[in-house]
């Protein structure tokens, strides 16, 4: 080992050679064990890239009979007939973007402002615990949550929330809250989604607001910015863009939901401008038909509607990715 | 409120009074004063109202958990029993009976997958954290980070395409392999955090003690990093013991108690599903029960978690 090598910050030591001029290490087969090390070490890193590609062949695998008979039109179709051996996916891929809409308009001004609260505003005894419940949020399984949806928020939006919309509010008069009151739908599709993505918008929210620069606040505050000014004038144009990745990091959770999403939806093909009908999200459609999928066709189908999920989600995660590490910059992308 | 607050509007108002002493102002300069006061207080109320919003939301965002909770404890307590722990399942629509299989099920599949995917992953985070600056580190990162957000859906049918089809039937296997496809790029990110915070000067006091780099990687850099990295690798088997989506075409579920790994495994999520969907009274009380333990099984694993990192934290901060 060179000693520039050692003591460079970023040991780059995959691509140098080992040195032989000062090898102690032979005496310790230094240099067999060492090459070993590397191999290995490579090999496990290459899983993770390996990885992603066998995702790709496998959906792609099982999704073709289906896209090779369809062909654009599964994505355009509303007709999912297992029995006649016709399937499009349209319903399921409208419930997928409406429940994630609801799910983000309900959530980000909720976990944008938690974030505030917790980075600027909170007292240094209480930071942690409100930080810590939040995670909490991250923490319960999906299939709590669709037990919870099933036996208390259900029946809280059917007997309480809907009415007040739809009547007390007037609401009812629109497309969006019309319409019987069955209690599965996609607005609790939606709400349940909010709790769930909640906690990633808010904690990837409060990370970027942590790294502004101090100065950058006591700048706004040394010209006489009240504290809210100095938020929305200076700290928020420098986190926005991290903020944004949160954002839609949090878009990619919802997408792709299944089992909290299958046990409120109520699972029906339907295109219903109606936010109280029932529904289908694409996760929640593989969830529900896979056991008794019987056709291979039918199988083929609903791994097609997978495949285009993937796709969607995997869209999604590169533009967040790269959003957020653009924001949280230097400390995160080396080289 | 920090004292970077006040100062501005302090002293504004105590240069005002300065120059209102020493030069008597024009009417329109004390039109200003008056409009700069009105404003000064209308931006105060905004800002008082914009943190109580701030305030409140953080208020608000807490209720469903506290109302989860709530409900799991009622719920879900009054259902526990000894049957629960000790029981298989009775048949469909009989009274009684417990989840043992299940609760063994998912101990037997996220055991399997953590064996998979644990060293995979830890491997790829060294590499990723000793070896920042090649262009393969830079990848792997970002590709965890993606797979990462990746639906759990999508690690069951990546599962059921390689080891259910071609095999014909359904197994633990296949589950602990989804579970373990969950668990690479997590544990990844999270090694490789851990292995980051490894002081330099360790490994440069190892190498110039002649030691090669593969023995201060293991001797050295990993002994350093063990907390963090097995703390990491709790929290993300936490997370793969509650996930039901990658589990619905592999593992299947089972009624009955099985620990083959080539059969269709039941699992603590899968059930809880089954039940909660079911029309049965007494499947909707286990399944609360169900929901109480597997909660009690993520956050048990999550605490020891916390717990380690702690011990750390306080051992580093000495």
């Amino acid at each position: 080992m060179t000693p520039s090598n050692a003591a460079a910050p970023l040991p780059d030591s995959g691509q140098g050679t080992p040195n032989t001029a000062i090898d102690g290490q032979d005496l310790q087969g230094g240099g067999w064990s060492d090459r070993a090390y590397d191999a290995l070490l490579t090999a496990f890193a290459l899983c993770v890239p390996l990885l992603l590609v066998l995702l790709i062949v496998a959906l792609t695998m099982a999704a073709w009979p289906a896209l090779k008979q369809f062909g654009f039109g599964f994505l355009t179709s509303s007709d999912w007939d297992p029995a006649a051996e016709h399937f499009g996916a349209a319903p399921a891929i409208y419930g997928t973007i409406v429940s994630s809409v609801i799910a983000l308009v309900i959530a980000t001004p909720l976990a944008i402002g938690v974030a505030i609260f917790v980075a600027e505003f909170a007292p240094r005894w209480l930071r942690q615990p409100i930080g810590f419940l939040i995670d909490l949020l991250a923490a319960i399984p999906s299939v709590v949550y669709g037990l919870w949806g099933i036996f208390v928020l259900v029946p809280a939006l059917r007997e309480t929330v809907m009415p007040f919309l739809r009547d007390t509010l007037h609401l009812g008069a629109t497309p969006f809250f019309s319409g019987p009151a069955y209690g599965p739908s996609m607005l609790a599709a939606g709400v349940v989604l909010a709790i769930m993505i909640l906690p990633y918008i808010s904690s990837v929210s409060r990370e970027v607001l942590l790294a502004v620069p101090r100065s950058q606040r006591e700048a706004a505050l040394a010209l006489g910015a009240t504290r809210w000014e100095a938020i929305v004038g200076a700290v928020l144009p420098f986190a926005r863009s991290g903020i944004i990745g949160g954002i839609i990091l949090g878009l990619g959770r919802a997408l792709g939901e299944t089992m909290a999403v299958t046990m409120v939806i109520g699972n029906r093909h339907e295109i219903a401008a109606s936010l109280f009908a029932p529904g289908y999200t694409i996760a929640s459609l593989i969830a529900n038909e896979f056991a008794e999928a019987s056709g291979d066709m039918h199988l083929s189908a609903l791994m097609a509607v997978g495949f285009v999920l993937f796709v969607i989600t995997l869209l999604v995660n590169f533009v967040a990715r790269w959003l957020v590490w653009q924001t949280s910059g230097g400390t995160r992308k080396v080289g | 409120m920090s004292p970077l607050q006040t100062v501005p509007a302090g002293s504004l108002n105590a240069h005002d009074a300065r120059d209102a002493r020493e030069t008597r102002p024009s009417a329109r300069q004390r039109n200003a004063a008056a409009r700069t006061a009105r404003t000064l207080r209308r931006r105060r109320v905004v800002n008082a109202i914009m943190v109580s919003l701030l305030a409140l939301s953080a208020v608000i965002a807490v209720i469903p958990l506290v109302l989860i909770v709530y409900h799991l404890g009622r719920s879900g307590l009054s259902s526990l029993n000894v049957a629960f722990f000790t029981q298989d399942p009775k048949s469909v629509g009989e009274v009684g009976g417990g989840m043992a299989n299940a609760i063994l099920g998912t101990l037997m599949v996220v055991g399997v997958g953590a064996a998979i995917g644990m060293p995979i992953g830890i491997g790829a985070g060294l590499y990723v954290a000793e070896r920042r600056a090649t262009k393969l580190a830079t990848v792997v990162r970002f590709l965890a980070d993606v797979l990462n957000g990746l639906p759990s859906i999508v690690m069951g049918i990546f599962a059921w395409e390689f080891l259910v089809r071609p095999l014909g039937h359904f197994s633990a296997w296949a589950g602990a392999v989804a579970l373990a496809a969950m668990l690479v790029p997590m544990v990844t990110r999270t090694t490789e955090e851990m292995v980051r915070l490894v002081p330099q000067s360790l490994r440069e006091a190892a190498l110039a003690l002649g030691y090669s780099r593969s023995r201060t990687a293991l001797t050295v850099v990993l002994r350093t990093a063990t907390a963090g990295i097995v703390t990491g690798a709790l929290v993300a088997i936490a997370r793969i013991a509650g996930e039901t989506a990658p589990l619905l075409f592999t593992a299947l579920g089972n009624q009955f108690r099985s620990t083959s790994l080539n059969k269709p495994i039941a699992a603590l999520p899968l059930q809880i599903f089954q039940y909660a969907v079911s029309p049965y009274e007494d499947w909707h009380r286990q399944a609360w029960a169900g929901a109480l333990v597997l909660i009690a099984l993520v956050l048990t694993i999550s605490l020891v978690a916390r717990a380690a990192t702690q011990s750390r934290v306080d051992a580093g901060s000495e």
